[in-house]
């Protein structure tokens, strides 16, 4: 088990197997995407409060649930870069921060657009809100962090550290609409209890929220690939591969 | 027992963790009662908001409370959380999703005789979901809505 982890810690053999899933990943997100936003927007049925506002929620959702996922992954990897020195774990790092800054900003945007019509407003200062556009600011650091030293690993480091820092924000947006009154509701799924919401909403929500984590692999691994093929690009592996794919003889 | 320099750098993380969630914790704990957006009608009538300042004030929208003038915009509900309710006026226009047994938030200053008035109006809806057939058919059988 170990020995397969160190194993694929190495940038060559990551690279060679993530290059071999890689189509997979693709081929499985743009299917599921397309069949979600089909049910969720089309054939699943309107709330019968908000009517077809309640769409937004096939978008809202899995941009919310990556926004938060990204950010443990970044911490962890964080983690594994501080205090094993492992370098795939920051090229890892360095892929992945811009999509959950993304995810970050459409989940706010999303729900913006979703407050206008069902609350009256596009923005209060409410727990849920106001944790989740720390959470934006945190991406925006980690990823500036990265590129103000001279030395990139003085960058990769402090960068590790903001995101393991900023990790603690994650069970705050959690659990925030638990701890204090806010305008936004409480969660609708809970491992503990059936979810408040009809299978005809959920099913179509689950495939939406598979297509989103299918598409952030897929990208994680081509954007870690690339990022591997630039800072390793003196190494003899890449030479001989280079090489190897264009048909000259590596100098 | 001497460490090494791992085992060193990952004790250094995790107590990093530990104190950075501790720090960010202990600060959310004294200030929990900012970090709430409203009042309850309880918490109104037990003195705890200030007054002659704006404040927001959340709840239940009580049944058979809700008072539109005939002609205008001028419209009167009373807001309860179960242990008190508080009179709102308020003139304007309302959010599509306001109505009788709905959660509000709304926004403005404490009226000197005891009511509220109100600025803005803004709709809480809950967690949960369902198609507009299956509340109909819960709504004739008497079950929740």
């Amino acid at each position: 088990m170990w020995r397969a982890i160190h194993r694929l810690g190495s940038p060559a053999i990551f690279y060679a197997v993530a290059g071999r899933l890689q189509p997979w990943c693709w081929a499985l997100a743009i299917a599921l995407l397309l069949a979600g936003s089909l049910w969720g927007l089309v054939w699943a049925p309107a709330d019968y409060q908000q009517g077809d506002s309640v769409r937004i929620l096939y978008v809202h959702v899995p941009t919310a649930l990556l926004a938060q996922s990204v950010f443990v992954l970044l911490a962890a990897a964080g983690g594994v870069f501080l205090v094993w020195r492992i370098k795939l774990a920051d090229m890892l790092a360095a892929a992945i921060a811009p999509f959950g800054a993304l995810m970050t900003l459409l989940a706010l945007v999303s729900g913006a657009l979703w407050g206008l019509p069902t609350w009256g407003t596009w923005w209060v200062w409410d727990a849920r809100l106001t944790s989740m556009l720390i959470q934006l600011f945190l991406y925006l650091g980690v990823i500036a962090l990265r590129g103000a030293y001279t030395a990139a690993e003085s960058g990769a480091r402090a960068s590790a550290l903001l995101a393991l820092v900023g990790v603690v924000n994650v069970p705050i947006i959690k659990f925030s609409v638990d701890w204090w009154q806010t305008l936004h509701q409480a969660a609708t799924f809970s491992l503990v209890r059936p979810p408040s919401m009809p299978a005809s909403m959920w099913l179509p929500l689950l495939v939406m929220v598979a297509g989103f984590y299918a598409f952030f692999v897929a990208l994680a691994l081509t954007r870690t690939r690339s990022e591997i093929l630039r800072r390793e690009s003196r190494t003899r592996w890449v030479r001989e591969r280079v090489a190897r794919t264009t048909g000259k003889a590596a100098r | 027992m001497r460490m090494t320099p791992r085992s060193q750098r990952l004790a250094l993380v995790l107590a990093g963790l530990v104190l950075a969630a501790s720090a960010v914790g202990l600060t959310l704990y004294a200030l929990r009662s900012n970090i709430d957006l409203f009042f309850t009608p309880g918490q109104i009538a037990a003195g705890e908001a200030p007054s002659q300042r704006r404040i927001r004030v959340g709840g239940l929208v009580e049944a058979g409370s809700v008072v539109r003038e005939p002609q205008g915009l001028a419209v009167a509900f009373s807001v309860t959380d179960r242990a008190a309710s508080l009179r709102v006026h308020y003139r304007g226009i309302l959010p599509d999703l306001f109505r009788e047994g709905q959660g509000v938030v709304v926004i403005g200053e404490l009226a000197g005789d005891g009511g509220f008035d109100a600025a803005r109006v803004l709709a809480r809806h809950d967690e949960t979901y369902m198609p507009p057939e299956v509340a109909a058919a819960l709504a004739e059988t008497g079950g929740p809505p």
